[in-house]
């Protein structure tokens, strides 16, 4: 059988930029030749290949199907260094192989506090908790008893661009802004649980609590809860992945990934935050002057370009589409604009594709590259107004130690040869 | 269930109690605006008090949630050292990557801040909360109050915020013990102080100068290369 797979792995490695690429001219493919003039026939073509001539495996080889196998550099990686554990750690979504705005499950960002809970749904009980008229214990069946919504948000790690505060450091959007993923969920909104429960009307603070080793909880403002807080039971259309909090887990809009408790398994209410160390000693924001803003929940617009990036660089002169995602955390994102020059000059990017409340929004420009160097920015506007600032703006109010909420305007350098990178401008 | 379990109920539902002492039926209604009883499912069952005392373990900076119990500097230090020391260091000092939990006073303003326990954390029962629910790593919940509490003052110990080690953590002075950053902490103001990133009308024109790169990732070279991924079968 041909297998082209070396060949294609062997021209992605060349142009994965980690590896020592720099002044390694990468070769454009030429401008191919146009109707009517003279091309070369491509035994692609005009031989008969293997999957053409012999029968391909039948309906009962994948009862569960999964990618081609020409795909399988699609995962999602993780970056050794940056904990001690894989267990508490996080992985990173490939933003630069997904296209559209959802992303499949088995790509979506990991990020655990004590290894992924493997909870059978029998098993899984939801208890309320605290300050209510009737403490509860749901089955999963119970909750899939009551009324169901169905919503796409985005879901973003608040330490998402936190290695970038001091400068370039990771060199490919997977890495620098992989801890997103956006997929519709399937559940039911929180207000409907405790409404069964009965809330006291001193609670003004729910605590979230998940079955994991890590027994993970967050204080989450009543308000909130009973706007748009969901329990959700599935993810695009199937139930949750193990690692996304299957049975069931809690869904905050537009706030931080943090709050969003996987295999959440009690809900207390109380008149006051708990101050668990998720919001104290993590999730919190260290300013230059020493002090640290707390409860930072909502997640800043922002925006990055997936192509070109360091991973998938330019392989053509000529027609070029660059496509990226943008997001916030407030609302609908209102506009994305595209710089190639570094930020002197901008244009409105064309977004594709449905633009919901807390969701992330696809954009394009499509463009001809004629082999100039650019420097790649976008900048997303939402519809509160707020515009993604520059780096250098977000550096003057938050310092460089904060690790969480870097919305900063990414740059890519794409050099003549194709090859794209991670830099820092001034 | 066990006695600690019985003392626990008891101190919740003393939280409770104070939450909503005062307050009246027509103060409750004003208190929140939907006053409309809300249509019940009838799902669901009543939780029991042994299963909440299971499972409700969360201590509040108000001491809401302690537990009766004790421990000393000395007893939480042969705990650390048997539990906690090969991942934390024997004075807390951190293992590789493992978190430091002592040490940093002072380095928060620094170029590199060291956010320990004693540098950083606000709250004291943040900790008690934490390893209750959480530590030994791998080995979550299975420590008696009583150790946790020994832990804690071990912990404040390393930090020198008690200098006795005999000094005992109970439920009685867990609340007298201040954080030295407690005071640092502030909320959410991004809205009023960066307000100025709500622009109405950004620049599309001759917005800077040419810019130069500054600096690359690539020259940092700490980016997993494309071979790194786990292996998919």
């Amino acid at each position: 059988m041909t297998d082209r797979t070396s060949t294609e792995t062997l021209n992605r490695r060349r142009f994965l930029g980690a590896a020592g690429l720099a002044g390694a001219g990468a070769a454009l493919s030429a401008i191919p030749a146009l109707a009517g003039e003279t091309a070369k026939s491509e035994a692609l073509i005009t031989d008969v290949q293997d999957w053409q001539r012999y029968l391909g495996d039948g309906v009962d080889k994948h009862p569960y199907g999964v990618p081609s196998k020409f795909e399988r550099n699609v995962i999602r990686r993780d970056v050794p260094w940056l904990t001690a554990s894989a267990e508490s750690s996080v992985n990173f979504t490939p933003l630069h192989d997904l296209d559209g705005i959802i992303t499949p499950s088995g790509l979506c960002f990991e990020r655990h506090h004590g290894g992924v809970a493997e909870i059978n749904p029998a098993d899984h009980r939801l208890m309320i908790n605290g300050l209510v008229d009737k403490p509860l214990v749901f089955t999963m069946d119970d909750i899939k008893r009551m009324p169901r919504v169905n919503k796409v948000y985005f879901l973003e790690c608040a330490a998402n661009s936190g290695m970038e505060w001091r400068g370039s450091q990771l060199n490919g959007c997977q890495f620098t802004h992989g801890m997103i993923h956006n997929v519709m969920y399937t559940g039911v909104p929180l207000k409907v649980l405790l409404d069964e429960a009965g809330l006291k009307p001193n609670a003004k603070w729910l605590m979230l609590e998940g079955a994991d080793s890590a027994g993970m909880n967050r204080s989450l403002p009543i308000e909130k809860a009973l706007n748009d807080v969901m329990i959700a039971f599935a993810m695009n259309g199937e139930a949750l992945r193990p690692e996304q909090g299957y049975p069931l887990r809690a869904v905050i809009p537009g706030w931080e990934g943090n709050l969003w408790v996987k295999w959440l398994r009690r809900i207390e209410a109380g008149d006051q935050p708990w101050q668990t160390r998720e919001e104290t000693s993590k999730y919190t924001d260290l300013l230059a002057d020493g002090n640290s803003r707390k409860h930072t929940f909502v997640m800043d617009a922002k925006s990055v370009v997936t192509n070109p990036s360091p991973q998938a660089p330019l392989k053509h002169k000529g027609r070029n589409v660059l496509s990226g995602l943008a997001w916030s955390g407030r609302g609908t994102v209102k506009r994305v604009d595209v710089s190639m020059d570094g930020g002197r000059n901008w244009q409105t990017a064309r977004i594709d594709g449905p633009v919901l409340d807390k969701s992330v929004v696809r954009f394009y420009v499509d463009f001809d590259w004629n082999g100039q160097e650019l420097m790649i920015q976008s900048r997303a506007i939402d519809s509160t107004g707020y515009v993604q600032p520059s780096k250098d703006d977000l550096r003057k109010v938050r310092g460089v130690n904060s690790i969480y909420h870097n919305n900063g305007i990414q740059t890519w350098l794409v050099r003549s040869g194709g090859e794209t990178e991670n830099v820092e401008i001034g | 269930m066990s006695k600690s379990a019985n003392a626990l109920t008891l101190m919740l539902a003393a939280c409770l109690l104070g939450g909503t002492s005062g307050s009246s039926a027509a103060q409750q209604m004003a208190g929140r605006e939907v006053a409309k009883p809300a249509v019940k499912l009838g799902l669901g069952r009543v939780a029991t008090a042994e299963e909440i005392a299971a499972w409700d373990t969360d201590v509040r900076p108000d001491g809401c949630g302690l537990p009766v119990g004790k421990g000393t500097v000395k007893q939480g230090d042969d705990l650390f050292q048997e539990k906690c020391a090969s991942c934390h260091g024997e004075f807390g000092q951190g293992v590789g990557r493992w978190p430091v939990l002592a040490g940093g006073a002072g380095t928060l303003k620094a170029d590199r801040p060291d956010k320990t326990v004693g540098s950083f954390w606000p709250d004291l029962s943040t900790v008690f909360d934490y390893i209750k629910r959480a530590m030994p790593y791998g080995n979550a919940q299975s420590l008696t109050n009583d150790e946790v509490y020994a832990l804690t003052a071990y912990i404040l110990s390393m930090n020198d915020i008690v200098k006795d080690e005999k000094f005992e953590l109970n439920e009685k002075n867990f609340t007298s013990i201040k954080m030295p950053n407690a005071a640092a902490f502030f909320e959410d103001d991004r809205e009023t102080s960066e307000k100025h990133f709500w622009n109405k009308t950004p620049c599309m024109k001759d917005c800077r100068p040419a810019p130069k790169v500054t600096g690359r990732a690539m020259a940092i070279d700490v980016t997993p290369d494309g071979k790194s991924g786990p292996k998919v079968e």
